[in-house]
């Protein structure tokens, strides 16, 4: 069986959802005759027609707002934002109106669209190119967050979102793109709103999603070798979120790490803890710790590689995770005054 | 290339005006291009005229209502009553209306329930009304926003094989937005036949329009995106009637349409605004004499087809609609707090059940 790309892999779901609703569109900067600046929509111009997928002129809050406009006329677009951060100019079009619309008008309208997002660094993008957006989304009620960490996880999760009877922002861990994996691509047929344990383990529970999931299966590898067992989570959705198999994983272990690429402050991993604690706080043996990137613009390409959460950085959580009984002192009141 | 030449796009050099201000067809110089604008019929102006002698009567109930705290907020459409009626006239009832806060009248001239058309200033929803069953979106209050969504729908009506229309009302500093030349640009490029309609009532709020634009008109932002263009007399219904319909006449072939109507803002931006801290009286008299209602009586008599009858009628009709909604609004509306929680997604999230559970056994227990 040949390898399939997590790139092929979007570029099937997007053909096998065409194939099977003639009112799916794709269209977005560069995707009809190109491809898309990464292939992910390669051939669809061709093999579908212009009517199907299609470019459209260089403005984002435009792309957004026609698209619902569309939405609301009977289509299910998928539409493209080239770069994380180029997403931005449609901000208030996704918060205000296609998160929102099906609660402004108490069901009669809805917003069957995805947003695909390719996000978050590791490829030696220049700055605006390579930002961990999903909080600014994750915030927002009515829309759904999915990232993918795995290649068939980014054929399943894609082709239901474009199912979804809501908005659903899919964001494409680029740095993934390029993974690959001998499988034969499988749909697996339940809603959104699902995470999976792809590694089990007894000691520590680690909660990842889309490209933190590979740093934290590489740290569960590391921390075996020493004895400990770590239980990988990757969230899949972010919204909905799994609560149900976040908390029974930390419950069994009783020590939680939560690994994002995104800057840590009021990012979506503190929703995580905040919830963890919330819930499993008489489970806990140590305070649930973060592992983010800096709380810092996404630095120069040459640098990313000091910013970016890597397998050291999981595993001396995990070491501090009191596993002798002592507080952390770098959270000591008055430590570093 | 285009194919556009690009004096085909531009508007009038002055606003299309057909009735001057005591209501006498005015000259051929002001009316240039009039002579290529289809004449509304005298049946179709006697009924501009009830229409907007009904939905002035309206738009003073609504402000009233504001006195009595049976509305959260209303933003008057009083002196731009020509745009409003002659937008709710053109559309056809398969054709989408995409309204703005201030645009409560053409809504209710288009035959939406008033007390449902009032929901969002209401306060008890966010849009009170059936978008689907009314081809009326959601009253849109940031600006420009819903000229992207009407263009969307338009091309989306184009490609089932509709002939079928989307009209979106802005205002004039709407027409800065960035929103609104994207919605300019994609509806050139995708053939969307949508019609822009900006009710340039002189005020962004308090910010007068010579803040807002140095463009000798703002029709002429049409012709930058290769989007036809024309600027109107917004106080001349018949002049307003006529554009509208060629407008719609060319987006129905498969082109968008920009039209400016010139008008004013009588009232301040809403109750809660004080217009006396931004601009005099006096001008706001001047404009009182450019009354589109009373322009069109003294048009309509002129031609002997406006009677004391038809003028009584008309204000009848108004009296009832006016009582109706009085009524109606006096009455406290249906809340259901739980609710909040419905249509925030298709299938609410568990977390959403768990908070509409909380918020459930608070009221149980402040009814105990």
């Amino acid at each position: 069986m040949a390898a399939t790309t997590m790139a092929q892999a979007l570029n099937r779901a997007l053909r096998d959802a065409m194939t099977d609703d003639e009112r799916v569109l794709v269209f977005g900067e560069d995707v009809g005759q190109l491809g898309g600046v990464f292939r992910i929509t390669d051939g669809l111009t061709r093999d579908f027609g212009e009517q199907r997928c299609f470019d459209t002129p260089l403005a984002e809050a435009g792309i957004v707002g026609f698209a619902l406009g569309m939405a609301m006329g009977g289509f299910r677009p998928v539409v493209e934002m080239q770069f994380d951060a180029f997403a931005y100019p449609a901000f208030e079009q996704i918060t205000s109106h296609v998160a929102k619309l099906r609660n402004r008008t108490r069901g009669h309208l809805s917003v069957p669209m995805v947003i695909r997002v390719p996000y978050a660094g590791g490829i030696g993008g220049v700055e605006h190119h390579c930002d961990s957006s999903e909080a600014y989304y994750v915030h927002t009620p009515g829309l759904k967050v999915v990232s993918p960490a795995t290649v068939n996880d980014a054929y399943t999760l894609l082709r239901e979102a474009i199912d979804d009877p809501d908005p659903v922002v899919f964001m494409e861990p680029k740095k993934l793109y390029w993974s690959k994996e001998d499988i034969e691509l499988r749909r697996v047929d339940e809603p959104l709103g699902h995470a999976a344990i792809r590694r089990h383990g007894k000691d520590v529970t680690l909660v990842a999603y889309g490209p933190s999931v590979p740093v934290a299966m590489q740290a569960a590898a590391a921390a075996a070798e020493e004895g400990v067992e770590l239980e990988v989570i990757d969230l899949r959705s972010l919204v909905p979120f799994d609560d149900d198999t976040v908390m029974r994983s930390v419950r069994r272990t009783g020590r939680c790490v939560v690994v994002q690429e995104a800057s840590g402050f009021a990012g979506f991993g503190a929703e995580i803890v905040a919830r963890i604690q919330e819930r499993c706080f008489h489970s806990l043996a140590a305070p649930v710790i973060r592992v983010a990137g800096f709380d810092i613009p996404y630095p120069p390409p040459m640098l990313e590689h000091s910013h970016l959460p890597s397998v050291d950085r999981v595993l001396d959580a995990v070491d501090r995770l009191q596993f002798d009984d002592e507080p952390d002192h770098r959270y000591l009141t008055g430590a570093h005054s | 290339m285009s194919d556009h030449i690009a004096t085909d796009l531009l508007p009038s050099a002055t606003p299309v005006r057909y009735l001057a201000e005591d209501g006498t067809p005015v000259d051929g110089r002001d009316n240039g291009r009039l002579a290529g604008y289809p004449q509304p019929s005298v049946e179709e102006l006697r009924d501009a005229y009830r229409r907007m002698v009904v939905g002035r009567r309206f738009d003073t109930q609504a402000t009233a209502l504001t006195k009595q705290g049976r509305l959260a907020v209303y933003p008057s459409s009083r002196g731009q009553e020509a745009c409003q009626i002659a937008a709710a006239m053109v559309l056809r009832e398969d054709d989408w209306l995409f309204p703005t806060y201030r645009d409560t009248m053409a809504m209710v001239s288009r035959g939406l329930d008033p007390v449902e058309a009032l929901g969002l200033l209401r306060g008890d929803a966010h849009c009170g009304y059936d978008p689907n069953a009314t081809r009326t979106a959601p009253q849109c209050t940031p600006l420009s926003t819903q000229t992207l969504h009407a263009t969307g729908l338009a091309y989306a009506l184009r490609r089932k094989g509709t002939d079928s229309v989307a009209l979106a009302l802005i205002g004039d500093g709407a027409t800065s937005e960035g929103d609104f030349h994207e919605a300019l640009n994609f509806a050139a490029v995708f053939e969307a036949p949508v019609v822009f309609l900006v009710q340039n009532n002189g005020f962004a709020i308090s910010v007068p329009l010579e803040k807002q634009s140095k463009a000798p008109s703002l029709a002429y932002k049409g012709v930058g995106y290769g989007v036809r263009a024309e600027q109107v007399d917004g106080n001349d219904p018949v002049a307003m009637l006529a554009v509208l319909h060629k407008a719609f006449e060319h987006a129905r072939a498969g082109r968008p349409f920009l039209v400016e109507a010139h008008t004013y803002r009588i009232e301040a931006h809403t109750n809660a605004d004080d217009a006396t801290r931004y601009r005099d009286s006096a001008e706001v008299d001047r404009w009182l004499d450019a009354d589109p209602l009373a322009r069109l009586d003294k048009h309509l008599r002129s031609r002997g087809a406006l009677t004391d009858e038809d003028i009584a009628e008309a204000q009848a009709e108004g009296e009832r609609l006016a009582a109706d909604l009085r009524g109606r609004m006096n009455a406290e509306p249906h809340l259901d707090p739980l609710a909040m929680f419905d249509h925030v997604y298709a299938r609410p999230t568990t977390q959403l059940v768990e908070q509409r559970d909380l918020l459930a056994a608070e009221l149980k227990a402040q009814e105990g």
